[in-house]
């Protein structure tokens, strides 16, 4: 039996998502970074078209160009242009090394898909099969986060981590509804604004992006 | 109808304006003058949903019951208060030098939107815009946490970014479960997420993924109530930014982050017809009691000291509405409106007293009372009403909280005690040290903002006396709301 093409599609868009999700885990280099996110937003907007196409659901055409204008345009924009003023291009310093990385991200991906199981067979969608993915890209995401030593790969990953949960809004539900969507986008725009200003702040005020400057506040034994 | 749109337009419109002209002399006065319009408005709605009940306006985009309303008023008020007395410290703060008129600018305008991000949360009957209004709070406070830019200040600021920011993304997540279960039933669309539509079909809801949905909402928002183990933000925020700052983040941000948890709790509650959600959230609140108490007698900075007692009251209202039942949910919005009056009264006058002795270390402020009684007051009586002494309204609602514990959870109740113990403990003799004694305290150029203080405790004290027969009738349509 095979699969319509839409399906086909839409499986093939799921993996590439995974595939970036790694490669953003492993990258050390920080345009590339950006790249990868942009790819990603690319990705996803695909993705959106052609669900809408195969379901009928015409906001979601609205979405996929929300996301190309926002994901793949404006964001990355933003970043460029931001690590050109601040003049940022150095390799990217990780807490643990790349492959132990790697390792650990293979098991969040097994919990995971054991985690989206229940809810998948649930969903009614076409696309129900990705929210394995779109769980694990959010959990690597994660992992991205934990993992980096500055802030702008750190940020990165806090905008990867969006790309997986708007994915999962897809594949579980054909996506929220339109003025929530909008206002999730405001948000992740305006937060990137914020982070924008933060990163001139930080390295104003401490003459680095390296966040291990931001562990002072503890508790004092 | 009009009232909700003034409600939420008022500090909408301050905040643009004050974008324009926040850094004038007089921006102090129209914030507060716009503050006061809002109270004005939310006391209109009030009385509105008083005499006629709950409403839904504008194709059921924003829903009104007894719950909402009184938060909504709560939020107002205090909102102006702390307008108040901001209007005397962000002056001392510039005559100072410690802000720029553009950072002045920044602060009025993003005050305003905070008010109106919180208002809207409350207001709206959409749960995905509850939490696009969550996270438009964390953004417009972000940067008034780092509003003086010292190291410590762009630290706590970044730490409550991602932190929050990582925290809502789950809530995210949840929304996205609770709409997957909801379209099942409702259909897909713009209703499936309404408030009131999920209300009516709750228990058709399919509960197992509520029940997943439930863990991340809860710990999502839960980051924002600063429930322990997700309280990291929390006192660095509370500590570095602007004092009105802390108030409005401790007395207004953490009950709305605790309004949709409960929101959320309740059609969770509805569909499962089990009590996990709310044994979940009465584990979170015992877990941040104990830890929070423990860490108070190791503050060294005043500041941080009463954020960690906001966590331990956080606590103790989650674990009251975890608790269910017209008693617990009663005592716990009890507990959320003398909380949020006496812990906005403290930040006030701590505020004062930290300018007036220029440190916010615990050991270096001395003898308040001997410069400025009514600051040094202000601080002891806030103090004592906080730690649940009667006759505050704080220990009435602590009391209730209590007693429902020793009949429903009677494993709890030694455990609250002690905690509250540990609290009075390490709060009590901190504060009596800063208060009486030698003093290092120096006149302020301005009289220091004292009215919001007294009001604030005026209130929590006829709290604790008399509770109006209307206010109880409200409260009491809230709790049956709850459950």
């Amino acid at each position: 039996m095979t699969l319509p093409l839409s399906h086909q599609i839409i499986n093939l868009m799921a993996c590439l998502l995974l595939l970036i999700a790694f490669a953003m885990v492993s990258q050390r280099r920080i345009l590339r970074l950006i790249y990868l996110f942009a790819l990603q937003g690319l990705v996803l907007s695909i993705n959106t078209a052609v669900v809408a196409l195969a379901t009928h659901q015409p906001h979601l055409y609205f979405s996929a160009g929300l996301t190309l204008g926002l994901k793949v345009v404006a964001l990355p924009w933003l970043l460029h242009r931001l690590i050109d003023r601040l003049n940022i291009r150095w390799d990217i310093e990780t807490l643990l090394n790349i492959p132990t990385t790697m390792l650990v991200g293979i098991v969040v991906v097994i919990i995971a898909f054991n985690l989206a199981l229940p809810i998948s067979q649930l969903a009614g969608t076409i696309t129900r099969s990705s929210l394995g993915i779109a769980m694990a890209s959010v959990l690597l995401s994660f992992l991205m986060m934990i993992t980096r030593r500055k802030a702008v790969p750190q940020v990165i990953g806090f905008l990867a981590m969006e790309n997986g949960l708007f994915f999962a809004a897809t594949s579980a539900t054909y996506g929220m509804p339109m003025v929530v969507e909008l206002g999730i986008a405001l948000d992740v725009l305006v937060g990137t604004f914020i982070f924008g200003i933060f990163f001139f702040q930080i390295r104003e005020t401490f003459d680095s992006l390296d966040i291990h400057h931001l562990e002072k506040l503890k508790e004092k034994a | 109808m009009i009232e909700i749109a003034l409600v939420l337009g008022l500090p909408l419109t301050a905040a643009l304006l004050l974008a324009l002209w926040g850094n004038r002399p007089w921006a102090t006065d129209l914030n507060a003058s716009m503050s006061l319009l809002t109270l004005l408005a939310s006391a209109a709605l009030t009385a509105r949903i008083i005499s006629l009940g709950p409403m839904t306006a504008w194709r059921e985009l924003f829903f009104v019951d007894a719950f909402n309303v009184f938060l909504v008023a709560l939020t107002a008020f205090v909102g102006f208060t702390t307008a108040l007395f901001s209007r005397i410290y962000m002056r001392v703060e510039q005559e100072r030098g410690k802000l720029s008129a553009a950072r002045l600018r920044l602060y009025h305008s993003m005050y305003q939107t905070f008010t109106f991000t919180m208002l809207l949360a409350l207001l709206t009957n959409n749960v995905g815009i509850l939490w696009v209004a969550m996270e438009a709070a964390t953004l417009a406070t972000v940067l008034l946490v780092s509003l003086y830019r010292t190291p410590a200040g762009i630290e706590a600021a970044w730490k409550y970014f991602i932190l929050c920011g990582v925290g809502i993304a789950q809530a995210l997540f949840g929304t996205i479960l609770l709409y997957l279960a909801a379209e099942k039933v409702l259909g897909a669309g713009g209703t499936a997420l309404l408030w009131t539509h999920l209300h009516a079909v709750q228990d058709q809801l399919e509960p197992n993924v509520l029940s997943i949905a439930f863990v991340f909402l809860l710990v999502g928002y839960g980051t924002k109530v600063g429930l322990v183990p997700l309280h990291n933000w929390l006192p660095d925020a509370h500590a570095e930014g602007p004092t009105p700052i802390s108030a409005v983040l401790s007395g207004l941000l953490l009950n709305v982050a605790l309004y949709a948890v409960v929101r959320n709790k309740v059609l969770v509650d509805g569909a499962l017809g089990s009590h996990l959600a709310g044994n979940l959230m009465m584990g979170f609140g015992l877990l941040s009691v104990v830890v929070a108490a423990f860490f108070l007698s190791r503050q060294k900075d005043v500041k941080r000291l009463f954020a960690y007692s906001s966590i331990e009251h956080m606590g103790i209202i989650t674990f009251a509405f975890g608790m269910g039942g017209p008693v617990a949910s009663f005592a716990g919005l009890l507990h959320m409106t003398t909380h949020s009056l006496t812990k906005s009264a403290i930040f006030f006058a701590v505020g004062h007293a930290a300018q007036k002795t220029g440190t916010q270390v615990i050991d270096h402020i001395r003898g308040l009372i001997q410069t400025s009684p009514a600051v040094g007051w202000g601080l002891m009586l806030g103090s004592i009403a906080i730690l649940g002494i009667p006759p505050f309204g704080v220990f009435a609602s602590e009391f209730l909280i209590l007693t429902t514990a020793m009949q429903q959870q009677p494993w709890a109740t030694p455990l609250l005690l002690a905690a509250l113990g540990v609290a009075f403990a390490a709060i009590f003799s901190k504060v009596q040290a800063m208060v009486f004694g030698e003093t290092t305290a120096q006149r302020l150029p301005h009289p220091p903002a004292l009215l919001p203080v007294f009001v604030h405790l005026l209130f929590v004290l006829l709290l604790g006396l008399y509770i109006p027969p209307y206010l109880a009738q409200w409260y009491r349509a809230a709790a049956r709301m709850i459950g």
